[in-house]
């Protein structure tokens, strides 16, 4: 097992190699650079910034300069935000977005499973058609559709909750988000636990541990959803890792703090530093959780075997 | 071999096609069969709509910033006074009475120094009203008769923060915003079912290294490469939702990949193959006919997928440039005057969340009706 851990890290490393590669080369290609303001700069102080950050050296240079920065753990200074390293900007921000998107995981789980496993034991039930139906309206009410009519309905209606602003990180402050953020990935889920639990009810071994009698809470928790659960598993590896990286749309109407706006910031303002290190970030976390999931396949499928 | 050789005594009974099969069943489906319905007419209404709209789509009428969505034309009858007093602004005339008659307004004006009958410009530049006529008892009176006809408009959306009709930009929006649902999708299965038919067929190091390709474009950030299309493209939207088309192929390339590994061992692939039928044949006349199935069903299901994907870039201000909008430009900006204004969200997020939905439901049905073996 822990072999098996090793392996599948050393193998992340040529794939986070390439990716670095093709993520570099493509924003440097890119138009316009991160200096370029509405009025632009006198030549020699282009210049100097230019010496400063090694950009005025062939391409091939400065990605061979960057790769051995990147290993000795330095992502450089962003261009933007001057005074800030990019990893000081991402330590930041991230334990914000990781807590956000760690309790909006939760409680996805926590609802998206349970409804979705209710919805498919009482198929085409009302509580299934209830179930199904408030899945639809979540997949398809879009988060920054979501998040200015709850504020508005919490915060200026009922005035429950704040109805944006952090608020230094209150706890009323942090509900909002969590729910927006949860909303779509609940109803994810429940649609897809309803489907493969359909499919695992009508199963032969959940017929045996029916016919060995043994009780329906039994047969459908530890027989039924156990195999049920992988394509859950494996659809939460990826959206956990884009959850835990930030939201845009959430970090810019509730104001929150997280490494998610810098992804498009990063990107708009061609802060390339920025933009590496968003990159190199999301591909660890897709490669941490892609492995997760394996994980997790082999505890929950024991025909699955590590090798 | 044709079937004109067949004994013509026996009456076979009457083929059913995969496709129609899958559109009896379609049809039985009353959730999908809605959706389609209620997505034909909001595709009519947002092509339709704008012509027999009275405002143009970028038409401001200075005087209705932000007026609530109502079925009585603005302006109101109480309005009228406090317009009349607006267009006589430091004028010097003041109107004292006034009396509504339907369309028409009779009011009295009054002044300290005799009246110009020039007022009457005053008075026509209101948007409020059309014509003005000022008829003065004598010359150099001090008070006159103006009769004005009202210009009524019609807000059943409202307006928005510009004095646009809301109704007018919900529609033209829709027009964009499904338009380049369409257009990406397109894309996306062109390259999507070449993609992965070439990788699932030919096999082996081939099939490994196209693979390998897509599962490194997946680890890479979808913003980094959405921000950097539109960089590169600058504001032509038709090009960058081509290229959006261009990177949403990858979940198409791997669907169509795994239909196709499972097709190329079949028995009528390997005739073709024996009877000397090309690759490009087979792909073309064999592989990718049948696999087109859950091609269909993931078809759908990415229309709606794109235009999420417009409006969330026009959230970010990276979309359709002004006085062309799209539902996710109406919502941006409503999003911004929720509070002032909740009916700029509300109408396009409606139109937006309605069709998506429906885009579902069809996707569902279809998955259903293509793919029996879940009833």
């Amino acid at each position: 097992m822990i072999a098996y851990i090793v392996r599948r890290l050393l193998s992340a490393i040529p794939t986070l190699f390439v990716i670095v590669t093709i993520a570099f080369f493509l924003i440097r290609v890119a138009p316009g650079g991160p200096f370029d303001l509405e009025r632009p700069l006198q030549a020699t102080v282009m210049a100097n910034l230019e010496r400063m950050f090694h950009l005025n050296e062939p391409l091939l240079t400065q990605y061979w300069l960057y790769l051995q920065n990147i290993l000795s753990g330095d992502f450089g200074p962003s261009f933007i935000y001057r005074d800030f390293t990019v990893a000081e900007l991402i330590l930041d921000g991230l334990p914000v977005s990781i807590q956000l998107g760690g309790c909006a995981l939760l409680l996805a789980i926590g609802i998206g499973v349970p409804a979705g496993t209710l919805a498919a034991i009482r198929q085409n039930s009302p509580a299934d058609h209830a179930v199904m139906g408030i899945a639809m309206l979540g997949v398809t009410i879009p988060n920054f559709v979501l998040a200015p009519l709850l504020s508005l309905v919490l915060g200026v209606y009922l005035q429950w909750l704040p109805a944006g602003g952090w608020g230094g990180g209150a706890i009323e402050n942090k509900i909002l988000p969590i729910v927006t953020l949860a909303m779509l990935q609940i109803a994810v889920i429940a649609r897809l636990t309803r489907g493969s639990m359909l499919e695992a009810l009508r199963s032969d071994h959940v017929r045996t541990a029916r016919a060995y009698g043994l009780p329906e809470r039994t047969v459908v928790i530890v027989h039924a959803l156990r195999g049920a659960l992988l394509p859950v598993v494996s659809y939460l590896g990826p959206a956990a890792a884009a959850l835990l990286t930030g939201s845009v749309v959430i970090e810019v109407i509730f104001e929150v703090p997280g490494v998610g706006r810098y992804f498009v910031q990063g990107a708009l303002n061609r802060d390339y530093t920025l933009v590496m290190g968003t990159v190199v970030l999301l591909a660890s976390f897709i490669v941490l959780f892609n492995l997760v999931v394996d994980i997790l396949y082999g505890l929950l499928d024991p025909r699955v075997r590590y090798e | 071999m044709s079937s004109a050789e067949l004994p013509s005594a026996i009456e076979a009974p009457p083929g059913h096609s995969l496709w129609a099969d899958a559109r009896s069943r379609l049809r039985a489906n009353r959730a999908a069969m809605a959706s389609l319905f209620i997505l034909g007419l909001i595709a009519v209404v947002c092509v339709l709509g704008p012509l027999f709209s009275p405002h143009g789509y970028d038409q401001v009428y200075q005087e209705y910033m932000r007026v609530p969505p109502s079925l009585e034309p603005y302006p109101r009858e109480d309005d009228l006074a406090a317009e009349l007093d607006r267009a006589l602004r430091r004028t010097g005339v003041t109107a004292t009475a006034l009396a509504i008659d339907g369309d028409r307004v009779i009011a009295t004006l009054e002044s300290d120094a005799p009246i110009d009958p020039r007022i009457q410009r005053h008075l026509e530049r209101s948007g409020a009203f059309g014509s003005a006529a000022v008829a003065l008892p004598a010359e150099g009176a001090t008070s006159a008769t103006a009769t004005l006809t009202v210009n009524r408009h019609l807000f059943p959306f409202g307006t928005e923060s510009n004095g646009r009709d809301l109704m007018t930009r919900v529609f033209v929006g829709g027009q964009v915003s499904l338009l380049i649902g369409l257009l990406a999708t397109a894309v996306s299965l062109v390259i999507g079912v070449a993609y992965g038919a070439i990788a699932g067929y030919f096999g082996g190091s081939i099939d490994n290294a196209m693979m390998r390709l897509v599962d490194i474009l997946y680890s890479l950030p979808f913003m980094f490469f959405v921000i950097l299309l539109m960089v590169f493209f600058g504001r032509n939207f038709v090009l960058v939702f081509v290229a959006i088309g261009a990177i949403e192929w990858l979940d198409m390339a791997r669907i169509v990949r795994g239909q196709t590994l499972s097709l190329k061992r079949r028995e009528f692939v390997q005739a073709a193959h024996a009877m000397g039928v090309r690759a490009g044949g087979i792909l073309r006349r064999h592989v990718i006919p049948n696999a087109l199935g859950p091609v269909v069903v993931y078809m759908t299901l990415l229309v709606p997928k794109v235009i999420l994907l417009e409006s969330f870039l026009s959230f970010l201000g990276l979309g359709v440039q002004e006085p062309l909008t799209s539902w996710g430009t109406l919502i941006a900006d409503g999003a911004r005057n929720i509070q002032q204004a909740p009916w700029m969200l509300v109408f396009p997020a409606a139109f937006l969340v309605t069709t998506l939905m429906c885009l579902n439901f069809i996707g569902d049905g279809l998955r259903d009706a293509l793919d029996p073996k879940d009833r």
